[in-house]
C-alpha cells in the first residue's frame, strides 16, 4: 500500500498517556477522534504505517461534558466531582480528559497534565 | 423463515442464592415450555456472557449444567446488543438448516452476586483501557457525555430526559415481576441524587439479578406464531471518543438496513421495543429509529404516544429503566414481552395492536446496534 497521501497519516502518538511519564505532548493522529485512542502502529484509514510524530499545540474546544458524581472506586470517589470532557483538538483529533467543573460545550480550552489516582492525566482549562 | 416459538423470563430485582447458571435454567426451562417443547429438542444453544461468573465457554457449562447435547452451541459478546445479536444469528442459524431450535439464553445475578462497586467498574472497562479507563469514567459518564451533547444539538432539557424514566415506570407499575413498584414524577427523577451529569440517579437503569430466554424455530409450532421478518447491524465504533457525529450514529444504519431485510417500514410498526439503559439512550434511539422526529421524543411521551393504549406502545413491560437490567437477559426481557404482547398473552398489558413489532437493542456508548421487525404471521 502506498503512503497515506492525506494528512491523517502524518502524525503519531508521541507517548502513551497512561503512562504518565508526564509529558507535555498531547498524542496526534490527524485522522479525526480515531487518532487519540488507537496505538497508532498504522493509519485506521488506510492501513498505511507511514506516519511521522508531531506536537500537539494543546488547544482545542469541549465537544462534550459529564460531571462524575458517583465514582466507582475508593480511589477516584476522593476526586468527586470531576469532569471528564471530549475535546476536538485544533489538531484535528477528539480526546477524553479531565476539566474545569464549568466547562461548557464550545468552549476555547488548552491543557496541561495533572494527577489522578497516582497517574497523570490531561486536563482542559479555559483558553485565557 | 424463522420464528420466536418460546419465551421466558425470571422476575428481575433479588434472587438470593441464585447462580447466574440457576437464572438462565430457570428461564431456559419456561421458554422451552411456553414453546410445547423438551430439553431434548433444542439442538443449538446461543448464551450471552456473565460478569459475575466470566467463563470462556459459558454456552457448553450451560449445556451441561442445563442437560443438553446441542449439535451447535457458542456464546456471544455485544453488550447490551447481545440478546438481539444472538436472536439474528439464530435466525439466520435455523434458516441455513444447521438447527432447528436453537435456545437462546441469558442470565446473571449482577445484583447479588457482585458489590455495586464491581458492577459499575466492570462496566467501565467498555472504554478504552488507554485513553479513557485512566480518566475515571463510567458507564453514565460516557452515556453523560453523549446526552450533554444530544441536548445541545437538539435543545433537549433533562426534564425531558425525565419523562421517560416516568414512563417506564408507569410501565413497570403493571408487570408483578418489575424490579421496581413505586411510581415516580419527573421532580422526583429531577432531585434524585446526580450521578454524571446531566444523568442522575432515576435517569439510570438499575443493576439486578434476572434471567430470559426464548426459543427460535425453522418451523411454527403453536398456533400463535411469531416470525422474524428481518434483521440487521450495524458497528461504528467501540469507544465513546471515536463515536461518529450524532447523525452518524449506528442506530440510523442498523434500521435503514433491517427495513430494506424485512420490506417493512416504520409507518407499519405497532409495538416498540428499545434498549434503554439510560433515559438518554431510549430519547435518542427512539428519534435515530424514525419513531419520533429530532428533539420530539419527549414531546410524543408527554402526549401519550408511547402508553400501552397510545399509539406506539413502547417497552410494557418497563424497560431496562424499571423492570431492570440483569446483563445480557435485561433487554432480552424487551423481546419476551413484546412475544407477549404480540400473542395476546400480556394480561393487564396488553395492547390493542401488536401485530408488527420494532425491536432495538445498543451495545457499548452507541456502538453496537441491531433492529429487528417481528410479525404475527396469524
Amino acid at each position: 500500500m502506498s503512503a497515506c497521501s492525506w494528512s491523517a497519516c502524518d502524525e503519531r502518538t508521541n507517548r502513551r498517556l497512561d503512562q504518565g511519564r508526564g509529558s507535555d505532548r498531547l498524542p496526534g493522529l490527524r485522522r479525526l477522534r480515531r487518532a487519540a485512542i488507537f496505538p497508532p502502529q498504522f493509519c485506521a484509514a488506510c492501513g498505511s504505517s507511514d506516519l511521522t510524530e508531531h506536537r500537539a499545540s494543546g488547544a482545542g474546544t469541549v465537544y462534550a461534558t459529564s460531571l462524575v458524581c458517583r465514582a466507582a472506586t475508593p480511589e477516584t470517589r476522593a476526586h468527586v466531582p470531576y469532569n471528564i470532557v471530549l475535546v476536538d483538538t485544533d489538531e484535528g483529533f477528539r480526546m477524553m480528559a479531565h476539566g474545569d467543573n464549568d466547562l461548557g460545550i464550545g468552549d476555547k480550552v488548552t491543557a496541561r497534565f495533572t494527577q489522578f489516582v497516582g497517574r497523570l492525566v490531561p486536563y482542559f482549562a479555559k483558553a485565557k | 423463515m424463522s420464528f420466536v416459538t418460546g419465551v421466558g423470563l425470571t422476575s428481575f430485582g433479588k434472587h438470593e442464592g441464585s447462580s447466574s447458571l440457576d437464572l438462565m435454567s430457570k428461564a431456559a426451562e419456561l421458554a422451552i415450555s411456553d414453546a410445547g417443547l423438551k430439553r431434548a429438542d433444542i439442538d443449538g444453544i446461543l448464551c450471552g456472557y456473565s460478569t459475575v461468573s466470566p467463563h470462556i465457554m459459558l454456552a457448553t457449562v450451560f449445556a451441561e449444567h442445563f442437560g443438553i447435547r446441542p449439535s451447535y452451541a457458542h456464546a456471544v459478546q455485544v453488550g447490551g446488543a447481545t440478546g438481539l445479536a444472538m436472536t439474528m444469528l439464530a435466525h439466520h442459524l435455523v434458516d441455513a438448516g444447521v438447527a432447528k431450535h436453537v435456545l437462546v439464553v441469558g442470565g446473571e445475578n449482577r445484583l447479588t452476586g457482585q458489590s455495586r462497586d464491581a458492577s459499575i467498574q466492570a462496566l467501565a472497562q467498555v472504554g478504552n483501557p488507554d485513553y479513557e479507563v485512566p480518566l475515571g469514567p463510567t458507564i453514565p459518564a460516557y452515556y453523560g457525555l453523549v446526552a450533554t451533547r444530544y441536548m445541545h444539538e437538539y435543545g433537549v432539557t433533562e426534564a425531558d430526559l425525565a419523562e421517560f424514566a416516568v414512563l417506564m415506570r408507569k410501565h413497570a407499575l403493571m408487570h408483578p415481576g418489575a424490579q421496581f413498584h413505586d411510581p415516580i414524577t419527573v421532580a422526583d427523577v429531577m432531585a434524585s441524587k446526580p450521578v454524571a451529569m446531566p444523568l442522575k440517579l432515576l435517569d439510570c437503569c438499575p443493576v439486578s439479578d434476572g434471567g430470559a430466554a426464548f426459543v427460535i424455530s425453522r418451523e411454527a409450532i403453536a398456533e400463535r406464531q411469531v416470525r422474524i421478518r428481518g434483521c440487521a447491524q450495524a458497528h461504528t465504533h467501540q469507544h465513546v471518543t471515536a463515536a461518529p457525529g450524532l447523525s452518524e450514529l449506528g442506530a440510523e444504519i442498523s434500521i435503514a438496513k433491517a427495513k430494506q431485510a424485512s420490506g417493512i417500514g416504520i409507518a407499519d410498526v405497532r409495538y416498540a421495543a428499545v434498549y434503554d439503559s439510560f433515559t438518554i439512550t431510549l430519547a435518542m434511539l427512539l428519534e435515530d429509529l424514525g419513531l419520533a422526529k429530532r428533539g420530539e421524543a419527549a414531546a410524543c411521551v408527554r402526549a401519550g404516544h408511547f402508553n400501552q393504549d397510545g399509539e406506539m406502545p413502547l417497552n410494557t413491560h418497563g424497560g431496562l429503566l424499571s423492570y431492570g437490567h440483569c446483563g445480557v437477559g435485561g433487554a432480552m426481557a424487551h423481546l419476551v414481552e413484546t412475544h407477549l404482547q404480540m400473542t395476546g398473552r400480556a394480561s393487564n398489558r396488553q395492547v390493542r395492536d401488536a401485530s408488527i413489532a420494532l425491536l432495538h437493542g445498543d451495545g457499548g456508548v452507541l456502538s453496537s446496534h441491531v433492529s429487528m421487525f417481528l410479525e404475527r404471521v396469524r
